[in-house]
């Protein structure tokens, strides 16, 4: 029998197997486009600190970034494998990171920051690191088993960013005179993207109810107790009263993320089914 | 010495103690603890994969290498299925494989690091592959590659990689 599709053969057989639920088609569309976000959200920040690669401050940290950007990629493929299934459409995981727009990008608004100065893209990935690692915490106990699934995967290597990101809001909030000034102007930069995080859309407030997931409510309370403790020690204030941004989760996205999409998509938008 | 007649099965696994992983070439993918099953149908072998890391790029040439290593000794139809669930631990490696990586000079995983809580790794004691010194130290979580860590020996003061814990 020929081959169907472009695809090596060896490639698409190492597929996830995760079994596809049997949801009434509102349900199943809803984990669809849940799934996607988490997807893109991962994709995203995987992408700004993969864009340190050969650039970090020291070696060491060069290669941490380059790991974590691993960890969340390799966490995008299952989501974007998981929600190619859902979809039954014959669209695959490459399918859904390079051939769709920025408005159809479902990811917050704060993944897409630009990376600025190490102290930015520490703030950035510390503000996104407590809420990933709370929602995959509580995602490992979803009535979806593929989510679970994922969510148990990645909480284990989530524990080991948020303990990154912590330690070095912590080393450089209490370090020197110029690393301090630094920090406090990424809390300027990023704390009003945070909100966003916990901000439930239609769709994450239909799959609360279905019971596939956790209140964000109980999230935002870790979250605000880790980030309290960690800039205490930092020697860090906890913003208050600050105007939350919001749109990212809705597809209306700052200027940064088509820059990005265009970097990231530029090979299959050029040479269509391109592989190696 | 009296060989039994091992079933087919049995002769999977121990063509699978064969297959090595790229990154560590002195452990094999049963040391790693990555193969989960092993089912046979007439002619059809399937095997059952789960990554250690989730971005872990080795995943695709240890499916590759196990599919055709089995084909080399003589089945004739080998399928790889990968699965997530229940995620990889650092529990299913086995005791030769620790052994095998501490002679090999990478630390064996030895203990939880903790909730997130305890950060600056104050709770763990790796001890050197090198000079079994327990006066160690970590220089960062993320090391040569996903599942290892850089430390240091204070008192051979060799940098060596250290198997990170994953529970
Ligand atoms: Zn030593």
């Amino acid at each position: 029998m020929p081959e169907h599709g472009h695809k090596t053969p060896h490639l698409q057989e190492h597929l996830l197997n995760i079994p596809v639920p049997d949801y009434a088609p509102e349900l199943r569309q809803l984990v669809f486009d849940y799934t996607l976000q988490l997807a893109d959200t991962s994709l995203i920040l995987g992408h700004r600190l993969s864009e340190w690669c050969g650039h970090g401050p020291i070696l060491e940290q060069d290669l941490a970034m380059a790991n974590i950007a691993l960890d969340l990629i390799g966490e995008t493929r299952s989501l974007y494998q998981y929600a190619a299934t859902l979809e039954g459409k014959g669209r695959t995981e490459d399918d859904l990171a390079y051939l769709r727009s920025a408005v159809e990008y479902k990811n917050p608004l704060l993944v897409e920051q630009p990376n600025g100065d190490f102290g930015d893209t520490v703030m950035r990935q510390f503000l996104f690191d407590g809420f990933h690692y709370f929602l995959l915490k509580a995602l490992k106990h979803s009535s979806d088993q593929g989510l679970s699934a994922i969510a148990a995967k990645s909480f284990k290597e989530a524990s080991y960013h948020i303990k990154w990101s912590s330690e070095w809001v912590i080393r450089l909030g209490d370090g020197t005179e110029e690393s301090k000034h630094r920090m406090e102007k990424a809390v300027g930069n990023l704390w009003m993207y945070s909100g966003e995080l916990f901000m439930m859309t239609d769709t994450e407030k239909q799959l609360l109810e279905a019971g596939i997931l956790p209140d964000y409510t109980s999230i935002k309370q870790q979250w605000d107790e880790h980030v309290a403790k960690v800039f205490s020690e930092a020697t860090l204030e906890v913003p208050q009263q600050v105007y939350m941004q919001q749109g990212g989760k809705m597809g209306k996205h700052s200027e940064h993320l088509g820059y990005i999409l265009t970097e990231l998509q530029y090979l299959q938008r050029t040479y269509p089914g391109l592989e190696w | 010495m009296v060989k039994t007649k091992a079933t087919d099965i049995e002769k999977v696994w121990e063509y699978l103690e064969e297959v090595t992983d790229p990154e560590i070439p002195v452990l094999s993918v049963v040391d790693l603890g990555v193969v989960r099953d092993v089912q046979i149908e007439g002619e059809q072998v399937q095997v059952t994969i789960t990554p250690t890391y989730s971005g872990c790029p080795a995943m695709n040439t240890i499916a590759t290498d196990i599919k055709l290593k089995l084909l080399s000794e003589g089945f004739a139809k080998v399928s790889i299925d990968l699965k997530l669930s229940p995620a990889w631990t650092t529990n299913w490696l086995s005791e030769a494989g620790k052994a095998k990586l501490e002679a090999y000079g990478i630390a064996p995983p030895v203990e939880p690091e903790g909730d997130i809580h305890a950060l600056f790794g104050r709770n763990t004691t790796v001890r050197c592959p090198l000079c079994q010194s327990e006066n160690t130290r970590l220089i960062s979580q993320f090391g040569s590659t996903a599942c290892k860590a850089f430390y240091q020996c204070n008192e051979c003061l060799e940098p060596f990689d250290y198997f990170k814990c994953l529970k």
